[in-house]
């Protein structure tokens, strides 16, 4: 039982409650007047009222107030934060232990940097504009060759002009935090949503044999756990970690929960360099060798981890695929348009699962390879003109069919279009 | 018997890669130096560039961090936020600081970094063999400029402390040479002021040194000795060309 009251008389009308509210049970009068003249805001059916309060988190006039029963509910209620999907990110940095931030302005990211110029002050961190992406990225090398947890972040143009210092990184085993939140490209294309970058963030993110990880959320708490989580991955393993988000991930605002960091063992950097001390010999990061030999193995060492990492990282989710007929894969924002279009097809009696790569790299490949043992075919849904369509085609290796449906240039699929494909597959099996 | 010079403790005891008559060496040796003078090898990290420097992280015996072509500044700027007790300095040559280095040099310099930035000047692309640079001076004849270089379609000469100098954030910039034994004695006050401003937590502190390179400019050490004396240091006038110290009551050399 939850209880929402109004001081209807500071009401101007603004609406944003009426939009914030999950329920839809508050309206602009039509009738009504206040003091000031404004239409106020009524609550159309109390009793559907879940007390989350997100209209009280979205007033601007601060007149509303929310009750409900139950205490250890409220509490529980009270952790929870409206966050925009790239405050979040940076929020949970901050948890993680990140002190050193380093970034170029560009949409549609943004909002990580400026929450970081002030979060950064009040937690003693350094937040630093550099004049440009190769700048920054090289600034995270600094900071992460002297053992501290650092990031950077920036949207796909910025994201190219990384790539030296991130191929650097990954020659010198440095560990950092990379977000990506992606616009439409190739170019300077456009700053609306894209997962154009799937190739480059798995495959193609600069020169030399390397990989990195690459975490994909779905939702504004995801973006906050993945963060958290990637930190201490990156320091395990001594590799670069990107969240690989999107526009729509970056901007949207949902309610997160800000969990405490989970405090991980995790191994000494003792490859730092802090100054010598005296007490130790020097240390030295470096990229470069010169003997063919030893490159060759520092490379094989490389990637003996890199395999550890594929054995014990790939994280997926599995979506109604046990009776599944049509398995698709979609990852970040478009995997909930996909569960929405399954809603709708399952009442139409068409079989269909999803899979949800939550790591691009290090790729579920063995998920798909067990469903593919009984599903008929694969419906591939990206933002893209087919990118991770690759990754599930080399899984199941042509054992059967992987449609596919895309949208770019800032487009993002709807539910209709993925159920019109869904019903093409079922309807014309498996040769459709 | 007393000693009157001793291979520095800062040095690595190992044989250096350079060509012979290459100045890197002296440059290398000024700053091990300093470091012992100091005593600050045990704080003290050090960024080598892209170009024929990118192994000093084997010759000194400090921590040492290799950048990218160019980003010194910037991996340094990093070092020296999350460890402002540590010494910082960068070794940096002319295509690395003022060619594609260009912009991390200017806006490290223009934030006040307190870093120390060793220039290496010696007019020309060493490591790639001998082609022109951004501090080429006109009329040189270079692998990609073989009939001199033309100031018609090739531009100027970029001349760095005096255009650093124009910065706020640049707290001392000087130009020195190490083609004499006085050049020399007065290139290691120079580095040595560098490293004290940071110590003191001073800005931006860079030591341009007009250096030689035998090998691609096809003329014996002792002969690239002269040409720098003839040629570059006309050019590229030696002296103090901004010192905040100076201006604040302290003592100017």
């Amino acid at each position: 039982m939850a209880k929402v009251t109004f001081n209807i008389d500071r009401c101007k009308g603004c609406n944003l409650c009426v939009e914030a509210c999950p329920k839809k049970i508050l309206a602009l009068s039509h009738d009504e007047l206040n003091a000031k003249g404004f239409h106020p805001v009524e609550i159309i059916d109390e009793s559907r009222c879940i007390g989350c309060g997100f209209c009280a988190t979205m007033c601007p006039e601060a007149a509303i107030t929310v009750e409900k029963e139950g205490r250890a509910e409220i509490s529980a209620a009270m952790e929870k934060v409206l966050m925009k999907g790239n405050e979040a990110m940076a929020e949970a940095a901050i948890i993680a232990g990140c002190r050193f931030f380093f970034g170029y302005p560009i949409t549609p990211q943004t909002e990580v940097a400026a929450y970081m110029a002030k979060r950064m002050l009040e937690v003693g961190g350094v937040n630093l504009q550099a004049e440009s992406e190769l700048a920054a990225i090289s600034m995270v090398m600094g900071a992460s060759s002297t053992g501290v947890r650092v990031m950077t972040s920036s949207s796909s143009p910025g994201i190219s002009l990384m790539g030296e210092g991130i191929s650097y990184l990954a020659g010198c085993d440095l560990p950092a935090l990379l977000i990506n939140v992606q616009r439409a490209g190739p170019g300077l294309g456009g700053i609306q949503p894209a997962q154009s970058d799937y190739f480059q963030a798995t495959r193609s993110m600069a020169h030399g044999d390397f990989h990195i990880i690459s975490l994909a959320p779905n939702s504004v708490q995801e973006m906050a756990d993945l963060t958290m989580k990637a930190f201490d991955l990156a320091d395990q393993y001594r590799m670069q970690v990107m969240i690989l988000a999107d526009a729509i991930l970056g901007q949207m605002m949902e309610p997160v929960i800000l969990r405490d960091a989970e405090k991980k063992k995790l191994p000494e950097k003792t490859w730092a360099v802090t100054g010598t001390g005296g007490r130790r010999k020097k240390n030295i990061i470096n990229s470069l060798y010169l003997s063919v030999e030893e490159l060759d193995k520092v490379n094989r060492e490389r990637f003996a981890r890199y395999k550890i990492v594929e054995e014990k990282e790939t994280l997926f989710e599995e979506y109604m695929t046990d009776d599944a007929e049509i398995v698709m894969a979609a990852y970040g924002a478009t995997s909930r348009i996909c569960k929405n279009a399954i809603a709708t097809a399952r009442t139409k009696g068409i079989k269909v699962g999803l899979i949800r790569p939550i790591t691009l790299w290090p790729f579920p490949k063995k998920a798909f390879q067990k469903v593919a043992q009984r599903a008929k075919a694969f419906l591939c849904v990206e933002m893209s003109m087919g990118q991770m369509i690759d990754d599930i085609r080399l899984a199941v290796g042509g054992s059967k069919r992987v449609a596919f449906c895309g949208r770019v240039g800032g487009m993002v699929p709807s539910p209709e279009e993925i159920l019109e494909k869904l019903e093409q597959l079922n309807g014309g099996g498996v040769n459709a | 018997m007393s000693i009157v010079y001793e291979r520095p403790k800062a040095l690595s005891d190992v044989p250096i890669h350079y060509c012979p008559g290459c100045t890197h060496g002296i440059i290398h040796r000024l700053i091990a130096e300093i470091l012992d003078q100091l005593n600050i090898t045990d704080r003290t990290i050090g960024i080598s560039p892209v170009g024929c420097s990118v192994m000093a992280y084997n010759y000194f015996e400090c921590d040492m961090i290799e950048a990218a072509h160019g980003r010194a500044p910037a991996v340094a700027t990093g070092v020296k936020r999350s460890k402002p007790e540590c010494v910082v300095f960068t070794y940096q040559g002319d295509g690395d600081l003022a060619a594609i280095g260009m912009a991390e040099t200017v806006h490290s310099a223009a934030r006040g970094e307190k870093i120390t930035i060793i220039f290496v000047n010696n007019a020309v692309y060493g490591m790639t063999g001998g082609q022109m640079a951004p501090t080429s001076l006109p009329g040189q004849i270079t692998q990609t400029s073989p009939f001199g270089r033309d100031t018609k379609t090739t531009g100027y000469p970029i001349k760095v402390c005096e255009l650093l100098s124009t910065l706020e954030g640049t707290y001392y910039a000087e130009r020195v040479a190490v083609n004499s034994v006085k050049n020399i004695q007065n290139a290691k006050k120079a580095i040595q002021k560098a490293f004290v401003n940071q110590i003191e937590g001073k800005g931006l502190s860079i030591v341009e040194v007009l250096a030689c390179c035998p090998t691609t400019w096809g003329l014996s050490p002792g002969k690239s000795m002269e040409w720098l004396q003839d040629n570059m240091i006309p050019y590229y006038p030696l002296g103090v060309y901004r010192d905040m110290g100076a201006k604040e009551g302290g003592a100017a050399r």
